[in-house]
């Protein structure tokens, strides 16, 4: 375990030396202001503009980070072969996956709450004080991450054996389709058989349901969140993100690098 | 114990649409690496050197076949702390510093955080790379990435270490580098087994080499006894100013001239009585010495022989 | 088995065991969220001109966007018989905003916006403004006219302005003849069935959107209940002519000879008569809630 450890914390080191990151977290903090910017335009709805903005600049910067570090994580390695001289030393392959997941999800985590502290400093500037119902953006963002997290297993597990090009387009095919899980309940039975109406029905309760962790509308209202949602959520993305990597440690596990 | 056993290793690649057909690039590899000795794997390139020692190190699965390091099968992770591999052209996070790397490195085998770092800067000196240790790898030289990974090979003492080309695409500086720490390695009573397709080197370093040839062992042995043949004769350098009387003349018929040398080649037992003769004649002789077929040519007829088979099978296959 | 096997199986039992985690947690997740929704989500940014500004040269995307919301919008809150959609106007308001020329918006926005709940929004001046919005970007579209109309004739029951409206649509050469004849016939007649069926009819045979269909055909059925039920109390008017009572039940028009069998509503459930002797829906047909709902919001 503290070969995986040292595997992650290589991966942070990695994404922070590495220029693109930075650029992308200024994005972020310019999207923060030009919330406060076109909330003033909408009057009185400042504070939700804010909200929503912010959370939506967090959730796609957060995403843009995962996707496409993500499928570099495994597939740049081999590539470089930098990971010839690493899997000679006795470390297993498995650690290697887990270490890789960690520092990009470690990598998210300090990003994201950067910006998160961005979000709460622009709220400040416009309301000139917090209240409790702003409690509600800390569950917001927390879903964020758990979302991330989810995304992030599945780069890693299309990084372990297609090019960045290709692991790109899996993922955001699976990205969104996780967002139009719930379209696919409502199917009208009139366009489809039945039979595969309820094979779709069915393909929706497997596919990762990233719809589960968008709580924004509540963030943005000031609606608290359920804590039965917030442990069902949490326990639904570990245990599809343990499920997508033992996946990703199976594949790996067996294949010959050049 | 041999340090080194491999037994009936065999590895194919697919190749191809949809990677149906397959390439037998490894068959049926049986030989074992002595502990304490310098073993080199010839070939040319292509032949299976790098396939071997990837199989070796765990990088590729075997088709069939087995191996064992100091008496562990290749599949035991535990085993990886007591090799060293260097990889074919090695390359490493080109944002951290050589220092950074041997750290991380470092930090797979079971070392305490001082440890670590006097062995760092160990091995930092040690590979000459003392000053450019805080350097980003992405600034290094070829020649200083090599440097790099040996480091990282020997940095915990292991008593097998493996080199894949570690001479390749160095000057000759770097080679005699490269070469005076393999001599280091043996002196420490460690394993070498490196691969090369530079025969000097092998014939230099190696108490014994491997010569592979389209994925099958053709020969092992040290160097000089796998060309096999005894040596044939002895040819005799020599310079004669004034042919004098027909015994010279019979002698210079015999001979090859170069310029201003002869060359005379004589079977081992008539060597004093030609000398003689010579002597006789007022040649002033230059050198004596034994004709043995180089290394060289033994593999180029390997490779011929190996290419023609190969050939051949194509040709059936049709 | 060897030790490779061995782990593919452990980890394919592993694999299915941890799905179907997933599969319950997904459930009890849905329940969860279902009970955190009032609305769907909400629409931050009403401002369509903000967001056609905003949108650079991408605003025919989204206005795609924001159209295939309101479709979803309006599938969910029939799908979970809401009867509160406050949301449609300003969604259809940015849409047309973002593209002017998207007919099907202004087509399928009035038609939703001027229903009465619980099939729509019951605003019927809404709809109005949103077809004469179109038209000022279509001009030459005249099917607008007969919407218009349709939102005068129905549900505003101002007949002069829907006669002419058709007539409007009608002078477009490219109008279908019967705008010409509607028009005479309403500024004439004023509500008429045969002009309810006829515009009804009109709007299913021509709809691609299978809402809008399935609306119409709702309410040719209601029509048609009508039209049997105004046909069976002239039979019975006649019934009390020849036998000097109303009848109670209408198998006894069959026995009369007045029927030649059991006449039944479009959705197969026999007529029957009220207790103010007057003919009615069976109570057990699925009809009769619609007509109720269309009779309670008149």
């Amino acid at each position: 375990m503290k070969r995986a450890g040292a595997v992650a914390l290589n991966t942070f080191r990695e994404a922070v030396r590495d220029r693109v990151l930075y650029n992308l977290v200024f994005f972020a903090l310019l999207m923060m202001a030009a919330a406060i910017f076109v909330g003033q335009i909408s009057i009185g709805v400042e504070e939700m503009v804010i909200k929503s903005l912010g959370l939506t600049a967090i959730s796609v910067i957060g995403l843009l980070i995962a996707v496409f570090i993500g499928v570099g994580l495994v597939y740049k390695e081999m590539d470089k072969r930098t990971l010839y001289a690493l899997l000679a030393k006795p470390v297993r392959r498995w650690e290697f996956l887990l270490g890789k997941f960690a520092g990009l999800v470690l990598t998210l985590a300090v990003n994201t709450v950067a910006m998160a502290a961005g979000l709460f400093a622009a709220l400040l500037y416009v309301k000139r004080h917090l209240e409790s119902a702003d409690a509600v953006l800390l569950v917001a963002i927390f879903f964020i991450l758990l979302k991330l997290m989810l995304v992030v297993a599945l780069a890693l597990l299309f990084s372990c054996y297609s090019t960045p090009l290709l692991a790109i387009l899996y993922t955001s095919a699976f990205y969104v389709a996780g967002m139009f899980v719930e379209e696919m309940r409502t199917f009208r039975a009139e366009t489809l058989s039945p039979q595969m109406a309820a094979f779709l029905r069915g393909l929706s309760y497997l596919l990762p349901n990233l719809e589960n962790f968008n709580v924004m509308a509540a963030a943005a209202h000031g609606r608290a969140v359920p804590g039965a949602l917030i442990l069902q959520n949490t326990a639904y993305a570990a245990l599809y993100c343990t499920l997508v990597l033992l996946i990703a440690m199976a594949v790996f596990s067996r294949r010959n690098l050049k | 114990m041999p340090a080194i056993e491999i037994e009936n290793l065999t590895k194919d690649y697919p190749y191809g649409f949809l990677h149906l057909k397959k390439r037998r690039s490894l068959e049926g590899l049986t030989m074992q690496v002595e502990a304490g000795e310098v073993f080199g794997f010839l070939g040319p390139n292509g032949a299976g050197k790098s396939t071997t020692i990837k199989l070796l190190v765990g990088l590729i699965f075997p088709e069939a076949g087995t191996a064992r390091i100091l008496g562990k099968p290749i599949s035991d992770i535990a085993m990886h702390r007591h090799i060293g591999y260097l990889p074919e052209q090695p390359y490493f996070y080109d944002y951290l510093t050589a220092a950074e790397v041997l750290d991380y490195f470092a930090r797979f085998h079971d070392l305490s955080a001082a440890d670590r770092r006097e062995r760092v800067a160990r091995m930092l000196k040690k590979v000459g790379l003392e000053t450019a240790g805080k350097i980003q790898l992405r600034k290094y030289s070829k020649g200083m990435l090599q440097r790099v990974g040996l480091a990282q090979a020997i940095l915990h003492e292991p008593p097998v270490v493996i080199l894949d080309e570690p001479m390749s695409g160095l000057d000759p500086i770097g080679r005699r580098e490269v070469r005076d720490i393999i001599l280091e390695l043996k002196g420490e009573g460690r394993t070498v087994l490196f691969s090369t397709h530079i025969l000097s080197d092998a014939e230099m370093l190696c108490d014994r080499v491997g010569v592979i040839v389209s994925g099958k062992l053709r020969g092992v042995g040290a160097p000089e006894k796998i060309v096999g043949v005894a040596a044939q004769g002895m040819e005799i350098l020599f310079e004669l100013a004034q042919v004098e009387g027909s015994a010279s003349a019979a002698i210079l018929a015999k001979a090859t001239k170069t310029g201003d040398r002869y060359r005379l080649q004589v079977a081992e037992e008539g060597l004093y009585a030609e000398l003689e003769q010579l002597r006789g004649a007022g040649a002033k002789i230059l050198a004596v010495a034994q004709v043995k077929p180089s290394l060289e040519e033994y593999f180029m007829n390997l490779i011929e022989a190996g290419r023609a088979q190969a050939a051949a099978i194509e040709v059936s296959e049709e | 088995m060897t030790a490779g096997n061995w782990r593919g199986s452990v980890l394919l039992v592993v694999l299915a065991v941890g799905f179907a985690g997933v599969w319950q947690l997904q459930h009890q997740i849905d329940d969860q969220r279902t009970t955190l929704h009032q609305e769907r989500d909400d629409l931050v940014l009403r401002s369509g001109k903000l967001l056609k500004a905003l949108s650079l040269e991408y605003t025919p995307l989204l206005a795609d966007l924001y159209w295939t919301r309101v479709v979803q919008y309006y599938g969910y809150k029939r799908a979970k018989h809401e009867a509160n959609f406050e949301l449609l106007w300003p969604l259809l308001d940015v849409t047309t905003t973002l593209d002017p020329n998207l007919l099907i918006a202004y087509r399928f926005g009035s038609t939703f916006l001027a229903e009465p709940a619980p099939r729509g929004a019951g605003r019927p001046d809404l709809g109005i403004a949103l077809l004469e919005r179109g038209l000022q970007a279509n001009p030459e579209y005249w099917r607008f006219y007969e919407d218009l109309g349709f939102v005068y004739y129905f549900e505003l029951k101002d007949y002069a302005k829907a006669a002419q409206a058709f007539a409007e649509g009608g002078k477009n050469p490219g109008a279908q003849i019967w705008m010409k004849v509607m028009a005479a016939k309403i500024a004439a007649e004023g509500e008429s069935l045969s002009t309810s069926i006829f515009l009804w009819n009109d709007v299913y045979q021509t709809a691609n959107d299978p809402a809008v269909k399935e609306n119409a055909l709702l309410h040719l059925q209601l029509l048609r209940v009508e039209e049997d039920c105004k046909q069976l109390d002239a039979l019975a008017d006649e019934f009390q002519k020849r036998l000097g009572r109303r009848p109670t039940r209408v198998n006894e028009l069959i026995q009369a000879g007045l029927l030649p069998r059991l006449p039944v509503d479009p959705k197969g459930y026999p007529y029957v008569f009220g207790p103010d002797g007057k003919a009615a829906l069976n109570l057990d047909s699925p009809l009769l809630e619609q007509q109720l709902l269309n009779q309670s919001s008149k």
